[in-house]
């Protein structure tokens, strides 16, 4: 089988100021959400508290809202989750508290109001492992609500790990950078760079858009989007420069469009079997992997967008020359270059 | 050209064989077990502790598999193995019976648990399984933080106390001792006479570091606390309040309880397996104090028990008594600022004590008329008193003194660890909780199981179908690349959560890119009309110099989100570098390696098995075209 039967080099620069308009367009939509919706950011980095409760039966929202705003919480949101009876709770950190939200009382709260008694249960798994829980059962001993899960933050961790997240982009940024500007030339750095970033914010655009929640681990995913396109630009330019090396006589231009049409092939099969395991972590991975997946998904997909469009024109709008990178290739010609 | 020599072979197949042994420990399934922790701090589980559990199944009927000691310090606890669920609830109840006297006090706690199954020559190779994070086996996360503030204010608190002590002592004349912030200062009136205060406070303590002032005509002595030093005492309290933890939470009777400083002024405590936030808080906040009380001097040593006790005095009975003591107690473990093991004048163990704030003064107060009598410390855990010590007032004690008659050097440390865990050194906050139901627990390994199963199953597919043969090689690789990952992971005893899992998925998913640039080049050697095993030697060689470029990139990423990265992200990240490495290897070695195995003894190789290798019409007419048939 063989998916890619192109005969002539596909002139993509021809067009690359089409494709920069789009770009830019993308991005300026994608930071104007950004900036007039903000991202719906988790509890890990705003502090607060989320619950998961499952009830025996269709949850009333309107009764929990209710008991939670008696409760002293300001706006608390609450949305099914999954199934009807499934129930996720978001609170806010309560003013002057730094410690967590009392998980406890929420729940001893929400199960008086299924009129339910909470009380401690002792039981072992089916496996043999020995569990305390506190259950909200009945006056006839059924089950009411139970809890899932919790997680709680306070506002000072909330604080640094937002600022972690910056730092790690930062770094993740600087150390492409540098590794470029030594492996080829700063032209390609920047035009790598730029072109990854600009996936990164429109990952990020969507996720406003959309309002998806943004937590720790789809920050990961957006870090990794980074490192995963910025493999695309480099094998990319890779090409590039074994084409100048190799073909004297053409233009800048065709040296582009060569190295593009050559690698094409491997960037989709590539791409296509990441999205491959990506897509089963969609469809089998449950909630906590949702939004990394579909992190993943944007990214993959602009990625191949932004090496094959917007990397190479960038570095095609900055200049690049055949002398800017015959010099280091004299060198490693013995070690073979680097080809795909 | 394609042949590897010998040993790379023999290499690989050892890596794959050392992956294998240590992937295996996880397939094991789990055997019921019990799990024997102390229930007292006087408590201590040992090799005594052991042998009385297996003494006690044998007597009654119900022998375990496999009694072992675990875990060191204050986790220590007895672990036995049962074949069913059967003999582990009997040998619960038997158990419970025989080493608690007291059923409503018990020395002992007994837990249902769960132990691998890993076979022992396993075991001694370090084979273990994964530990599995709390998100995917359910249970108790909270984050605590040491309030380094008042950490510092105890301590200069301590150092106020001291100095007033000291210079006292040394008849040093000073007009007033403040505190200001973080620092003491010392007001004089001349400057000879605070040269020799600086003299003799620098000598007690080493910690403290001095400036001159003056205010007006008033000389001052600003003392501080060297950063470092303070930074070791933080340390410390961070320190001891994990000992403190960790004693407390043998009384949950957790399984496998994970309590870790995380950074400098960070406690994690993860609880698998308990659900109930309220009652772990508790107990995790709760303190057991200290005091200590004078003994009665009106009841004869020896009468204690018969005879009769004076109104407000008290009798304690049990290790360490029995005394009768005064009610009162005139100093309580609060002011107990720290308490180490060691010798007195007469090489006899000892525990050396230091107190802060007020406490050197109670301490004066009580001890200068009593000379010559004794003086009981006593452990108060849940309303239980344990005597701790009962010993002899020496001399008049200040705010440092010592407790001698101890017996063995044994002993002293155990005293001086009770002194210390009655009470949290450093006061701490719950700054992060988080609880996960072993239901959703369940669920969370089932779906980080399917989405790695199916992802792996279409790109085996796909590369199957798209290259053949050479798929089929990239499949064989993936596979090795998996076993690699998981092997080192197990051997890292690393602890795998859901995002980690997916961290496994996504690293398959890259790692088959390294595979693909392989493939597509020796489908365009061959395109370019080389022969077959030229084709293949070119298209390794030459995609090596791309894997490597495209991974440092990738590497880049997975360190800074290591470097900054907490909880689930740092998890993700580990995987995710470690993949990138096992990646490189099992793709161009082992990938190459198998290849060369099945094409490399071919001299005359005619045709590979990688696909449609399809050649522009113009291009494709010379050699490249027919060599190349598909190989159905």
């Amino acid at each position: 089988m063989e998916f890619f039967k192109i005969k002539r080099d596909i002139p993509f620069m021809r067009h690359a100021l089409i494709f920069n308009v789009i770009s830019a367009l993308t991005f300026v939509a994608a930071v104007f959400f950004l900036v007039t919706k903000n991202l719906n950011y988790s509890v890990e980095f705003t502090g607060g508290t989320v619950m998961e409760l499952r009830y025996s039966k269709a949850a009333d929202l309107e009764k929990i809202r209710h008991s939670l705003e008696k409760l002293g919480y300001e706006q608390p949101t609450v949305t099914p989750f999954g199934t009807a009876r499934d129930v996720m709770l978001r609170l806010p950190v309560r003013k002057g508290s730094n410690g967590v939200v009392g998980s406890n009382t929420v729940f001893n709260t929400l199960c008086a109001a299924e009129s339910g008694v909470t009380k401690q249960v002792q039981e072992t798994t089916a496996k043999g492992e020995n569990i305390t829980r506190t259950s909200c059962a009945s006056a006839a001993g059924a089950e009411l609500v139970s809890l899932q899960r919790v997680g709680s933050v306070g506002a000072q961790v909330g604080d640094e790990l937002a600022t972690n997240g910056l730092n790690a982009l930062i770094m993740v940024v600087i150390g492409v950078m540098v590794y470029l500007a030594v492996r080829f030339e700063w032209k390609f750095a920047v035009a790598a760079i730029v072109a990854n970033l600009h996936d990164v914010v429109i990952i990020l655009g969507f996720f406003a858009f959309f309002q998806w929640e943004f937590s720790l681990t789809v920050l990961a995913a957006v870090l990794a989007v980074l490192g995963y396109s910025v493999n695309e630009s480099v094998v990319i330019f890779d090409r590039i420069r074994e084409t100048f090396r190799k073909e004297r006589k053409l233009s800048v231009t065709q040296v582009i469009d060569h190295a593009i049409t050559s690698t094409i092939s491997r960037t989709i099969i590539t791409h296509g079997c990441t999205q491959m395991m990506v897509l089963s972590m969609l469809f089998f991975g449950g909630e906590t992997l949702h939004y990394f997946a579909v992190a993943l998904t944007i990214g993959i997909c602009f990625g191949i967008y932004s090496s094959v469009f917007v990397a190479a024109a960038i570095a095609m709008w900055l200049g690049v020359k055949r002398e800017d990178l015959i010099k280091p290739i004299k060198e490693r010609d013995e070690t073979g270059g680097a080809v795909v | 050209m394609n042949r590897y020599p010998l040993w790379k072979y023999i290499l690989i197949l050892v890596t794959v064989l050392l992956g294998l042994l240590y992937t295996a420990p996880n397939y094991f399934g789990d055997s019921p077990a019990l799990q024997v922790t102390t229930g007292k701090q006087t408590v201590r589980i040992n090799s005594d502790t052991k042998n009385q559990v297996a003494d006690s199944l044998k007597r009654d009927g119900v022998p375990a598999e496999d009694v072992s000691l675990e875990g060191s310090g204050d986790s220590t606890s007895v672990r036995a193995r049962f074949t069913s669920n059967d003999a582990q609830f009997k040998a619960k109840l038997v158990l419970e019976r025989d080493l608690n006297r007291d059923p409503a006090d018990p020395d002992y706690i007994v837990t249902v648990n769960l132990v691998k199954n890993t076979p022992l020559w396993m075991q001694k190779l370090r084979a273990l399984p994964m530990n599995l994070g709390l998100d995917l086996r359910g249970g108790v996360h909270f984050l605590l933080q040491v309030d380094t503030k008042a950490v510092g204010e105890t301590r200069i608190k301590g150092i106020q106390a001291a100095a007033r002590a000291q210079l006292r002592e040394q008849n040093v004349r000073h007009t007033g001792i403040d505190r200001v912030g973080n620092s003491v200062v010392i007001n004089f009136r001349d400057a000879a006479t605070r040269d020799q205060a600086r003299n003799v406070l620098a000598r007690q303590n080493q910690d403290l570091q001095f400036a001159d002032a003056a205010d007006g005509t008033d000389l001052k002595l600003i003392v501080t606390v060297k950063p470092e030093a303070l930074q070791r005492v933080v340390e410390d309290g961070v320190k001891q309040n994990i000992s403190t933890l960790g004693k407390r939470i043998n009384e949950l009777g957790v399984s496998e309880p994970v309590i870790q400083q995380q950074g400098k002024d960070r406690i994690v405590v993860e609880l698998p397996g308990v659900q109930d936030v309220a009652h772990a808080k508790d107990i995790i906040g709760r303190t057991a104090t200290l005091e200590f009380r004078m003994v009665d001097d009106s009841v004869l040593p020896g009468t204690e028990t018969t005879a009769a006790i004076p109104l407000n005095s008290e009798l304690f009975t049990g290790p360490g008594g029995p005394a009768v003591v005064s009610k009162d107690a005139f100093l309580t473990g609060d002011y107990i600022s720290s308490a180490t093991a060691s010798f007195d004048r007469n090489q006899q163990p000892s525990v050396s004590l230091d107190l802060n704030g007020d406490g050197g003064r109670k301490m004066r107060e009580a001890t200068r008329p009593r000379v010559g009598k004794r003086m009981a410390v006593l452990l108060n855990e849940k309303g239980k008193y344990t005597v701790l010590s009962n010993a002899t007032i020496q001399e008049e004690l200040g705010s440092t003194f010592q407790i001698t008659g101890l017996g063995t050097p044994e002993k002293a440390a155990e005293l001086a660890l009770l002194l210390r865990a009655g009470a949290m050194t450093a006061p701490t906050d719950f700054v992060e909780e988080r609880v996960v139901g072993p239901q959703l627990g369940a669920e969370n390994i089932a779906r980080g199981l399917h989405s790695t199963v199916w992802g792996f199953v279409a790109i085996a597919v796909f590369m199957i179908v798209y290259y053949q043969l050479f798929g089929f090689f990239s499949v064989v690789a993936l596979a090795c690349n998996l076993l690699f990952l998981l092997a080192i992971l197990s051997r890292l005893q690393a602890t795998l959560t859901l995002p980690g899992i997916a961290a496994i998925a996504l690293a398959l998913g890259m790692a088959i890119d390294a595979n693909v640039l392989i493939n597509e080049r020796i489908r365009e050697e061959l395109r370019n009309g080389n022969t077959p095993q030229a084709a293949i030697a070119a298209g390794f060689e030459r995609a090596w110099a791309t894997i490597l470029d495209s991974n440092v990139t990738t590497l880049i990423v997975g360190l800074a989100l290591l470097v900054f990265g907490s909880g689930p992200v740092r998890g993700f990240a580990i995987v995710h570098c470690l993949g990138i490495l096992t990646s490189m290897f099992s793709a161009v070695f082992v990938s190459r390696g198998v290849v060369n195995l099945w094409y490399g003894r071919k001299k005359k190789l005619g045709k590979i098995a990688i696909g449609t290798v399809w050649t522009p019409g113009i291009a494709g007419a010379g050699a490249g075209g027919k060599n190349v048939a598909v190989k159905k």
